[in-house]
């Protein structure tokens, strides 16, 4: 702040008006304190929250599960598959040796942009100010 | 054997002491001393928990599986790493939040009851030791297989240095010195694989499976140390005893013993056994998804994180950095037997990592050197993971058995921890490195995983029905362990849900902790909203 006309004055100007940040924490603080205490608004918030994050874990899981999880049944219900070669390399080990950790990364990226993403929404509501 | 091999060991132990001690002067705190005030990035983080988490049983024993096994035993590496996303999807974010720094801590913050809290140390301490006498024994194997010392001296050296180094350094320290052993694991197995590769390529890609069965490539000795009965690939059985000497003449058939699978038992999945074999599997896969998240040593370092979210993304990429490392494995399981079908003959596979550099490469200055690189890289897997589950063995002892969790509390915890695993390796000396190592994942996911993931996400949880859980899962799988160790040999479907506990012990303990929890309801414990509050919330909002 006090140093910021010293470099030519090429900072941009900010209007402040003290109300405005003044109402909007006190908007915040407000759910806040709602969520802090367990009224009936800050538990279903919560609650909601809490779904939503098992259920976007659990999708994921079930992915894997069958993704991964159905290959020992998929290879002894039908063997044909297991001598299948993709360049000259047996599928099962190709699977499991290779694609198998791919797969895995690739879930996982998705579940933190997914869950980063609840909570975002989930901050967003807390903190949007009460009209 | 290699002029390079004991000085790159000396310098990898002596590298884990200096890093030590140069974090030992960073040290000032008791907070810095054991959480490292928080401060550690992610990246780094991640590569501490990835050199903390490979073992001597995945630098050494995955290959040795897959040499031995073939494609069924990939389920080993692939459940290690998805370990991790079980990991990332359940537990990482609200465990970090939770403030606990070790399971204990979770139980007691979670349920608030000390006497649970007695019970996840007990389990704790179990667990810790069950997965560091193998790694003791590893060492143990590794310097008189590749320098001849006795077996007794490399588990007490291991045992030593790593048990000084915890003392002395707490976790600082130890957080430069994982992920540093991170690094040297995977160029140790990386760069050797290259070259063994390029060398196949350059010779015509030999047949990994020829048709006739496995053949010796070039003109072998072999010494037999043990009684054991040999088939030949036309079918010709020949039992052989301790002492008798062999030459086999390059294209000669390998005699294989047995135990070892070969042609399309060991190309193909689902071999011999059949709803034996697909139960053992799924039960393996179950022990390993599940088990990841209840290493003690795994746990603790998520305590180093600023946040939940970073806690996920250092998991994110933990997950990347295992399952970049877990390609390597499988190479010098498969190359193995173009290279050291030795092995087949003898059943020592676990050595595949440490003597197929030389084999493939000869005893030139490249084969001598890569030799000395593996055995470096074995060596700072035995470091390494010791040094993690002896610090979170160390942590808890020092918290709720011997003191209040004062540094010196932990130097004395961290003695005493470190003393009992290496009086057990040098005393037993017969543990199967890589089943000992499964049966561990499988205690930790029927005690731990039903408690961290029941704990989180549902409100229900009681300190009774929690408690029950852990005793008839973590009992159930804990006494499928010392039958295994200690118990007869068995056969059938007794060795099967003996050998492989998971899949019938991990639903146990949810059924029991969800059960006895719904009866004993009215002691769920009163600030179970706030709790969830401050697990579930997100970091921005700081409640």
């Amino acid at each position: 702040m006090t140093d910021a006309p010293a470099r030519g004055g090429q900072t941009r100007r900010v209007r402040v008006v003290l109300a405005e940040i003044a109402r909007q924490r006190a908007n915040a603080d407000h759910i806040r304190t709602e969520l802090a205490e367990q009224t009936r608004v800050g538990e279903a918030l919560i609650r909601g929250l809490v779904r939503a994050q098992l259920a976007l874990a659990v999708r994921l899981a079930v992915v894997v599960a069958v993704g991964l999880g159905g290959l020992p049944l998929l290879f002894a219900v039908a063997p044909a598959v297991a001598e299948v070669t993709v360049a000259g390399v047996n599928l099962p080990w190709l699977l499991l040796g290779v694609v198998a950790y791919p797969f895995l990364f690739v879930v996982g990226w998705a579940h933190v942009r997914m869950a980063e993403r609840n909570e975002h929404d989930f901050t967003a509501v807390v903190q949007r100010p009460e009209q | 054997m290699s002029p390079y091999t004991v000085p790159a060991i000396v310098v990898v132990t002596l590298a884990t002491v200096v890093i030590g001690a140069y974090g030992l002067r960073l040290a000032r705190t008791t907070s810095d001393f054991l959480v490292a005030s928080r401060v550690v990035s992610p990246t780094w983080n991640a590569a501490a928990i990835g050199g903390e988490y490979l073992s001597a049983a995945s630098f050494l024993g995955v290959a040795g599986l897959i040499l031995k096994y073939g494609v069924d035993v990939l389920w080993y590496p692939v459940g290690f790493a998805a370990g991790y996303l079980a990991l990332l999807l359940f537990v990482a974010a609200p465990l970090r939040r939770s403030g606990a720094f070790t399971l204990p801590d979770f139980c007691e913050a979670r349920l608030r009851s000390r006497w649970l809290r007695k019970l996840a140390t007990a389990f704790v301490v179990f667990i810790g030791w069950l997965y560091l006498v193998p790694q003791m024994q590893g060492a143990g194997l590794t310097l008189s297989t590749v320098t001849g010392a006795p077996y007794a001296l490399g588990a007490v050296l291991v045992g030593g240095v790593v048990t000084a180094n915890v003392a002395l350094g707490g976790m600082r320290a130890i957080t430069f010195v994982q992920a540093f052993q991170y690094w040297l694991k995977l160029t140790a197995l990386a760069v050797p694989a290259i070259f063994i590769a390029m060398q196949w390529q350059a010779a015509g890609r030999p047949a990994i499976t020829p048709p006739n069965g496995v053949v010796f490539t070039r003109p072998t000795t072999v010494v037999v140390e043990h009684a054991a009965r040999l088939t030949l690939p036309d079918g010709t059985v020949m039992r052989v005893s301790p002492g008798e000497r062999f030459d086999f003449p390059a294209g000669a058939p390998v005699p294989i013993v047995d135990g070892v699978e070969d042609g399309h038992d060991w190309l193909l999945p689902g071999s011999g056994s059949g709803d034996r074999g697909l139960f053992a599997t799924y039960s393996l896969m179950l022990a390993t998804f599940l088990g990841t998240m209840g290493l003690p040593h795994v746990l603790v370092r998520f305590y180093t994180n600023p946040d939940g979210a970073a806690a996920r993304r250092t998991t994110l990429v933990v997950l990347g950095m295992v399952g970049m490392f877990y390609l390597l494995p499988t190479m010098y399981g498969v190359l193995g037997r173009v290279y050291t079908p030795r092995l087949l003959m003898t059943g020592e596979t676990d050595a595949v990592v440490l003597l197929l550099p030389s084999a493939a490469l000869g005893d030139g200055l490249a084969g001598q050197v890569l030799s000395a690189l593996v055995a470096a890289g074995a060596f700072a897997a035995f470091l390494s993971s010791s040094s993690g589950l002896l610090t979170s063995v160390a942590g808890v002892l020092s918290t709720d058995v011997i003191g209040r969790g004062s540094v010196r509390d932990f130097r004395v915890a961290a003695t005493l921890a470190g003393v009992v695993p290496i009086l057990l390796a040098v005393n037993i000396a017969g543990l199967d490195v890589s089943q000992v190592v499964g049966l561990a994942f499988a205690v930790a996911a029927s005690s731990f995983c039903p408690l961290l993931v029941l704990g989180i996400w549902w409100r229900g949880l009681t300190d009774v029905g929690a408690a029950a859980g852990v005793l008839a899962g973590g009992g159930a799988s804990a006494a499928a362990v010392l039958v295994t160790v200690l118990g007869p040999p068995l056969d059938g479907w007794a060795a099967t849900l003996v050998g492989q506990p998971a899949a019938w012990t991990v639903p146990l303990a949810f059924a029991v902790m969800v059960t006895v929890s719904i009866a004993t309801r009215r002691r769920i414990p009163p600030g179970v909203a706030s709790t969830m509050l401050r697990l579930h919330a997100p970091d921005a909002l700081r409640l």
